[in-house]
């Protein structure tokens, strides 16, 4: 198999497969979570706080006085590579046109140097919050295999791309082989594992805020 | 006649030994020799004595025959391919029919082992290979029989290199690549559809020069000219650092010269010479003209997805998995949701309550 038959099938049926297998599992994990229900509240809502659930999203966001202090490491890698990731992945033009040729969306892209570098800066705060993973007691004996899957398969597509960009190690053409399957991969790991925080993570806050708002807490 | 050097036959074309020596200074630098080298070049290029090639067309067009030899003036290029000494060649000889075929037999039998074979076009394996045949004679069997007494093989455009358009799915003739059958002789691909001329050349005077091939890639090419992808050597290059893209064939950005990603360039996957030796004697080339690479040296490039599809975008519609993947996830998802809440209402069900007395028992 050339690098350009491994291109073509990543760009072929492996993003079929690899895009049924994201959005069968995450339909199949959002109707099952939804499908649960909540049991009816009966009582008097202590505080009448209309928009609780949607303040709560906006001020979970903001890190606690009391938490910069114990953990500004993780606040500040954590905000960084999210935001990053984002730029990254929303604002590279071959990103964009991927979304267009699936969509039909489309925006201006960044240029490449301003996205070459927040990559680096992204990798570089992935790799501050793994060894601080492995390095803390509390945070080591939280995490599981699981969460190491998860920072593996975020990470790999960074890298991949960067090297691809920089023609590192090996020929360009194999490595956006790489760099498209472990997107892919990326994709059918989402929905088993903890990345589903990505469309559960503000639900689940606007219920907190609002039941909290119900128990007379309301933000 | 036949003691001839090619420099001599060069010179009685009106040829100076200045010229020649430009040429082979342009050639040792193509092929990324050091320039020290060019004195060896010209001295071994001007020795060679008239080397028999033989050339096979099985599923091809003739564009790689007409890319090699209709340059608008006669240039040196062209006059090496008279200074070799072509016994066979379906375009190009006088010969037809028997009489050429047994020029070909002729010639492998007096050269058996040291001539040069240069095969385009693909070779039809299906239905025992009754898709091409000349003068009876199936392209598998033609080329088992002429590279049995071959030195090296040159596989030209990406027909012969990789199996080209006659292997676009589906595929109908079972076409494959020279390097599919051809296992025990040494074979260079000089892929493109067609091939760069002065690529080409450089191969033959590499050739024809060391006796050996030149350093290759993985896929057959020489690195010389296929090290490096059209994307890195184009001069729109800065336009694409810059996010700055042509998004029609016609708005301003493709006036100004705007990178052509959006249009589907091909140029990042790409490996060929076309960003540097250009066309046409240096005029112009493919992006040049304003439109993007179609990424003809590599292969399969037929099947990549459409030309003016974005690099990055996906090749085959990927709607129907989409839109069956999100049934079935809904469907799955539904019916865990009912399960869950029919173990609910059983426990509830199920559920004695226990009071002070039942404790006290």
């Amino acid at each position: 198999m050339s690098d350009m038959d491994l291109l073509l099938w990543a760009r072929g049926p492996g993003l079929g497969m690899a895009v049924a297998i994201f959005l069968f599992g995450m339909t199949l994990r959002l109707f099952e979570i939804y499908s649960l229900g909540r049991k009816r509240d009966l009582s008097t809502p202590r505080s009448n706080s209309p928009g609780s659930g949607w303040r709560t999203i906006y001020a979970r966001s903001l890190p606690h006085a009391d938490t910069w202090r114990r953990s500004a490491l993780t606040i500040i890698a954590g905000f960084v590579f999210h935001i990053g990731l984002f730029i990254v992945l929303l604002f590279l033009l071959p990103h964009i046109e991927l979304i267009r040729a699936l969509t039909g969306l489309s925006w201006p892209a960044l240029p490449t140097p301003l996205i070459d570098l927040v990559t680096v800066i992204t990798l570089i705060s992935l790799i501050v919050i793994l060894v601080h993973r492995l390095m803390d007691p509390v945070k080591r004996f939280l995490s599981g295999f699981g969460d190491y899957l998860v920072w593996t398969v975020t990470f790999l597509p960074l890298l991949t791309g960067y090297m691809a960009y920089h023609h590192l190690l090996l020929d360009y053409t194999l490595l956006l082989a790489l760099h498209i399957l472990s997107a892919e991969l990326l994709l059918v790991v989402f929905p088993f594992t903890k990345l589903t925080h990505t469309f559960t993570l503000f639900i689940a806050r606007w219920y907190n805020g609002d039941i909290a708002a119900r128990k007379g807490v309301a933000s | 006649m036949a003691d001839e050097t090619l420099l001599d036959i060069l010179k009685r074309r009106g040829i100076s030994r200045r010229s020649f020596l430009q040429f082979c200074a342009a050639t040792t630098s193509l092929l990324a020799l050091p320039p020290s080298m060019a004195a060896v070049v010209a001295e071994s290029l001007g020795k060679v004595r008239r080397p028999a090639v033989i050339w096979l067309s099985f599923q091809e067009c003739t564009g790689c025959t007409e890319s090699l030899t209709r340059a608008h003036s006669p240039s040196i290029e062209s006059l090496i391919f008279d200074a070799i000494s072509l016994d066979y060649h379906h375009t190009l000889q006088a010969a037809s029919g028997h009489a050429a075929e047994e020029a070909r037999e002729q010639s492998m039998k007096a050269d058996w082992g040291n001539y040069l074979l240069i095969v385009d076009g693909s070779i039809p394996l299906k239905d025992g290979g009754v898709y091409s045949t000349i003068a009876g004679i199936s392209n598998l069997q033609m080329l088992e029989e002429a590279a049995a007494g071959a030195a090296a093989i040159v596989a030209v455009g990406t027909c012969a290199a990789f199996g080209g358009l006659p292997h676009a799915r589906p595929n109908p003739t079972g076409a494959v690549a020279v390097s599919d059958i051809i296992k025990d002789k040494p074979i260079i691909n000089v892929p493109g559809c067609p091939p760069v001329p002065a690529v080409m050349v450089g191969v033959l005077a590499h050739y024809l020069t060391f006796g050996s091939l030149p350093d290759l890639d993985a896929l057959g090419r020489p690195r010389a000219f296929y090290g490096e992808s059209i994307h890195d050597r184009c001069y729109r290059r800065p336009f694409y650092d810059q996010g700055k893209f042509a998004k029609t064939f016609d708005d301003a950005g493709a006036r100004d010269g705007w990178c052509l990603f959006e249009l589907g360039c091909k140029g990042p996957t790409t490996h060929n010479a076309c960003a540097t030796t250009k066309w046409n004697g240096g005029t112009s080339w493919p992006v040049q003209s304003g439109h993007g690479c179609i990424g003809c040296s590599e292969p399969d490039f037929w099947d990549a997805g459409g030309f003016y599809k974005a690099l990055s975008t996906p090749v085959d519609s990927v709607t129907g998995a989409a839109t069956a993947a999100l049934a079935v996830g809904a469907a799955a998802g539904v019916a865990i949701g009912i399960a869950n809440r029919q173990r609910k209402a059983r426990a509830r069900a199920e559920h004695q309550t226990v009071t002070i007395a039942d404790l006290e028992k």
